[in-house]
């Protein structure tokens, strides 16, 4: 590839990307009335994103090979569990984090 | 108008708010930065690439397409595919990046990660503080670790002397707490549970490459189907408060 394809390559990503991002912004300008049902979904989508989100850091899980996705589920149950019985973000996600790290690191090791 | 105080002081209550980040960002920035390394490119690639494209898993696919053969149009339709989330981020961000953010709302909105998104909806900005310049500086900072993470992990990705295997989970970490927040607040669980199930579907049906499309469309029809009782329940929930 020249420099210019891989200039014009990387300009396909920007504008893919930047395109999705603002299209609902584009669509409903900040000067006019949004929508009813655009406002129902702006209030009822972030719930199902965040569901999605979570799901979708599970997704490269192999449930059937190795560990099971052990260290996944165990560090992601005590971050829940930690969330809902002291209600601090950073300590949850600290404590989720590391734990994860302590599991692949020393517990869970690739064979 | 904020003044310099007010922008100041959003800025400095912003930081803490952004920081349980920082280590994720930071680690999957230089996971990239060595990645383009290792296909051979210097460090100004991650660098433009982190600060213009600034989305994960797109800046992946494009280092992937840099060394295989010139093709836009296939470049730009993979990119689409796997940012068509995006939008459904926008429609859930029109009021709270309203035209009262003024001009740098074309930054929130060009900012608008999957981190960001969470981040900047579930956000109690402090009394006293600006909101727009608050969502303005949880959104740099993130922006400034993901860069930081490229470039570090581009220049010095071999030499790095701490094994910071599986700080990635921080990502995960996240999003569990973002989705529990959300669940505690809520007082209606069917679109946590839509999101949650529908996902979980398809990534079983259609596999890991193929369930986010298909994911976003049934969410979006589901929704939209459901509209009536859905709305009147959640109206009849909020009144009993």
């Amino acid at each position: 590839m020249t420099l210019s394809q891989q200039i014009i390559t990387i300009a396909m990503g920007v504008i893919g990307v930047h395109f999705c991002r603002l299209l609902p912004f584009w669509i409903f300008p900040a000067n006019r009335p949004i929508p009813h049902y655009i406002r129902y979904l702006g209030k009822v989508l972030p719930a199902a994103m965040f569901g999605m989100l979570v799901i979708y850091c599970f997704k490269d899980i192999d449930l059937f090979t190795g560990y099971h996705g052990m260290p996944n589920f165990i560090a992601g149950a005590v971050t829940l569990a930690l969330h809902l019985w002291k209600k601090n973000m950073f300590l949850s996600m600290a404590a989720g984090t590391i734990l994860y790290m302590i599991l692949v690191q020393q517990v869970f090791v690739a064979a | 108008m904020a003044n310099r105080s007010q922008i100041f002081a959003a800025a400095k209550a912003a930081f803490p708010y952004s920081l349980p980040m920082l280590a994720g960002f930071l680690f999957l920035g230089i996971s990239y930065g060595v990645y383009m390394q290792a296909l051979g490119f210097g460090v100004l690639f991650p660098l433009f690439m982190a600060a213009l494209i600034y989305a994960g898993s797109v800046e992946f696919i494009v280092a992937t397409a840099l060394v295989a053969p010139f093709a836009p149009v296939s470049t730009l339709l993979v990119t689409l595919m796997v940012s068509g989330r995006q939008v459904f981020y926008g429609i859930s961000m029109l009021e709270k990046y309203g035209a009262y953010v003024g001009k740098k709302r074309w930054y929130l909105i060009a900012a608008l990660v999957d981190e960001a998104f969470s981040l900047n909806y579930m956000a109690t900005v402090p009394t006293g503080i600006d909101r727009g310049w608050y969502y303005f500086f949880v959104s740099l900072y993130l922006h400034i670790y993901w860069i930081s993470g490229a470039v570090l992990g581009n220049v010095f990705g071999n030499i790095l002397p701490v094994n910071l295997q599986g700080v990635e989970f921080a990502m995960t970490a996240l999003f569990i707490v973002i989705f529990a927040e959300n669940w505690m607040k809520e007082k209606v669980h069917d679109s946590s549970w839509l999101g949650l199930g529908i996902t979980l579907f398809f990534l079983v049906t259609a596999g890991k490459e193929h369930f986010l499309i298909p994911t976003l469309f049934t969410i979006l029809a589901v929704l939209t189907l459901r509209r009536n009782k859905l709305e009147n329940k959640i109206i009849r929930l909020e009144k009993v408060e």
